[in-house]
């Protein structure tokens, strides 16, 4: 099974089911996942820089720190399984295949973005993608995800259903509402908890009767919980590889907790400044990128002259989709009167 | 060719159609199951379709109405029953912030072909958080359509239409009009946004909808003996809003009466007063009436809620304050 050698995190599988099957990655693969977390890195920092120069309006929550979660549970699925999110979506947006451009085009508001323009950073969608949506009230996104499960269930198409949540979500009624719901019902979903340790401003540990036994929340709906080291990548594989597994042939719901940290602040307008600095120290050595990176070299999977180039090609794909989301149109004024109601 | 039937029983009938006719059409609602329904709606359903089909869902107005909207964005065609409107209050973040907006925020790539049965108003001797009539907020958000009807007819010929839509529908039954009777034309179907002269007159238009169209119907003929003839507007749907026929039946008898059950303050009767100051100003002869709920929670006590709640005769008097 492989293993990063340099997670400086403990791993606390030890109490929750063990993650007992390797998801038996190879080199090609292992590559593509760290091009994947590249390319988010890039993305994040490019929509960074677009919005100082304005191209870019209202809110912007980036998710870098957080890429070994959608690169390590994301690529586990089908194309045609679906993935319901929060507004922190450009990572798992792209991983499901969400071009880049489309996603830049649609942060612009320009007419060629993934949403027409019409979502912006919060509402990445691509239903062709199975990527159902990027959703901005914390906690809604929940009984959409179950219902997209229900349908599958509904229609016994064997289809997995991925839906993300923060930290913060655990506090909405929505959550707990879905937990029962998809038990009750037998659901074919996977409630995954971004625990970032903070909802907006507020660290978690304030705001969570148990901020400590999260995985373990949905004891009490008789749901399988597991807790994993959300910044690397490879244990976010291996245990989803056993999860979708288990859902696909009838298992029924399952929850996640993975643990690990915005780099940024909870948008760009947040400084952060509610944060240790002691904190924010220890976790930019936990970064989920440089930890991979120096397993891939020190376990033989890459050289650093691959590295570089990975880190070139995501530069320049991100360069090209922010030339092309500047270039774009804007939506036509008539856009507006459209896609209210069917045609 | 037409049948006499309850509402209970047109709406009964549209749900067993679309059941029976649409393999992708799926109930979920609370009790819906053996219970056969708070309002006795889906009898014998869960016996005859089984839990596929007749999905009884736990107290989750949010989690069912959300997974109702999930379902339909991924192709199924949920007939979701919210027990009473007083509840969507619990579910209304999925119904105004996710079903009325995922199609235009997702640059049209999702559809949510979704029907959300409730059930409105006062009367029922229920007290004040069982007695409301939120209709006309739904009405307030692009993206959803407002059905309101008041007829056995009406409730099939609209719940039919409904099923053909490709965006979320508050189909909204009244409480009080379950029992009421009346023929329904066989194959009926009746488009949305077409509003229905439930009874022609000349001297003045009473504009209501659900069972406050009884009271306007009891009010015109009581009307009747003074002299004085009324038209009834049953609007039908709320939104859309059938203006062209309010407007030319204004511009024929120069009055107006509005009526609705809810408080008046802020209620969806100020937008048609409005597009008739605004559409009909020349032809009206005297200022447009309003007829509305008191601005109080509704009252258990039967004799306050009696108050608090319009009437025929205060629909009688509307109109002769203006005659």
């Amino acid at each position: 099974m492989p293993r990063k050698t340099t997670n400086t995190k403990a791993k606390v599988a030890d109490d929750v089911a063990a993650v007992a099957e390797s998801s038996e990655l190879n080199q090609e693969q292992l590559l593509e996942f760290y091009a994947q977390m590249v390319l988010i890195r890039e993305f994040e920092k490019e929509s960074e820089r677009q919005y100082t120069r304005g191209n870019i309006k209202g809110f912007l929550h980036v998710y870098s720190g957080e890429e070994a979660i959608a690169v390590g549970a994301i690529n586990v699925l089908r194309n045609d399984d679906v993935v319901v999110t929060h507004y922190r979506d450009h990572g798992q947006a792209l991983v499901k295949g969400i071009e880049p451009k489309q996603a830049m085009a649609e942060l612009f508001g320009k007419s060629t973005g993934c949403s027409k323009g019409k979502g912006g950073s919060m509402h990445l969608i691509d239903a062709d993608k199975g990527f159902m949506g990027g959703y901005a009230i914390v906690g809604g996104q929940l009984p959409l995800a179950t219902g997209f499960a229900l349908a599958s269930h509904y229609r016994d198409d064997d289809k997995v259903t991925l839906c993300f949540l923060g930290d913060g979500a655990l506090n909405e009624g929505e959550f707990h509402e879905c937990l029962n719901l998809a038990k009750v019902w037998n659901l074919p979903i996977i409630f995954f908890c971004e625990n970032n340790l903070y909802g907006m401003g507020a660290p978690a540990k304030d705001h969570l009767a148990a901020p400590d036994k999260i995985y373990k929340m949905s004891e009490a709906y008789d749901i399988p919980g597991f807790r994993v080291d959300g910044n690397d990548v490879l244990e976010v594989h291996d245990l989803m590889t056993k999860l979708v597994k288990q859902i696909r042939g009838g298992s029924g719901p399952a929850f996640v907790e993975a643990q690990t940290y915005r780099i940024q602040g909870h948008s760009i307008a947040d400084p952060a400044n509610y944060r240790p600095e002691d904190e924010v120290n220890e976790w930019k050595l936990k970064d989920p990128i440089p930890s991979f990176k120096d397993w891939l070299l020190a376990n033989g999977h890459a050289t650093q002259d691959i590295i570089d180039q990975m880190h070139q090609t995501a530069e320049q794909e991100i360069i090209e989709a922010a030339e092309f989301a500047e270039q774009s149109p804007f939506p036509a004024d008539e856009e507006l009167y459209t896609g209210v109601y069917a045609e | 060719m037409s049948t006499e039937m309850t509402y209970r029983q047109a709406i009964c009938q549209g749900l067993t159609e679309a059941l029976d006719e649409d393999p992708r059409a799926y109930l979920m609602g609370e009790d819906i199951g053996p219970y056969g329904g708070a309002f006795a709606v889906t009898q014998g359903f869960w016996e005859k379709y089984g839990p596929r089909r007749i999905k009884d869902s736990p107290l989750s107005e949010s989690a069912f109405v959300g997974a109702g909207i999930g379902s339909a964005m991924a192709g199924l065609r949920p007939i979701v029953e919210i027990m009473t409107i007083n509840f969507s209050l619990l579910a209304i973040d999925q119904i105004v912030n996710h079903a009325a907006k995922v199609r235009y925020m997702s640059g049209d790539q999702f559809s949510v072909p979704m029907i959300i049965r409730t059930v409105t108003g006062a009367g029922a001797s229920v007290a004040a958080t069982h007695s409301q009539s939120f209709e006309g907020w739904y009405a307030s958000v692009p993206g959803l359509y407002v059905v309101v009807p008041s007829t056995p007819e009406d409730a099939l010929g609209l719940f039919r239409s409904c099923r053909e839509l490709m965006d979320p529908v508050m189909f909204v039954e009244h409480i009080l009009l379950y029992g009421s009777r009346g023929q329904v034309s066989e194959g009926v179907k009746i488009p949305l946004g077409k509003a229905d002269i439930k009874k022609e007159g000349s001297d003045v238009t009473i504009i209501s909808y659900s069972k406050m169209v009884q009271n306007s119907l009891e009010a015109a003929a009581m009307l009747e003996n003074d002299g004085i003839n009324a038209e009834v507007v049953d609007l039908r749907t709320l939104r859309p809003l059938d203006v062209e026929t309010i407007i030319k039946s204004v511009k024929k008898t120069h009055r107006a009466v509005v009526v609705e059950e809810t408080t008046k303050f802020g209620g969806f009767a100020g937008e048609v007063v409005s597009i008739i100051q605004q559409e009909a100003f020349d032809y009206l002869d005297a200022p447009v009436e309003r007829v509305a709920g008191e601005e109080v929670p509704i009252p258990y006590s039967m004799p306050l809620e009696k108050l608090a709640i319009p009437d025929t005769q205060r629909i009688v008097s509307a109109v002769k304050k203006l005659i």
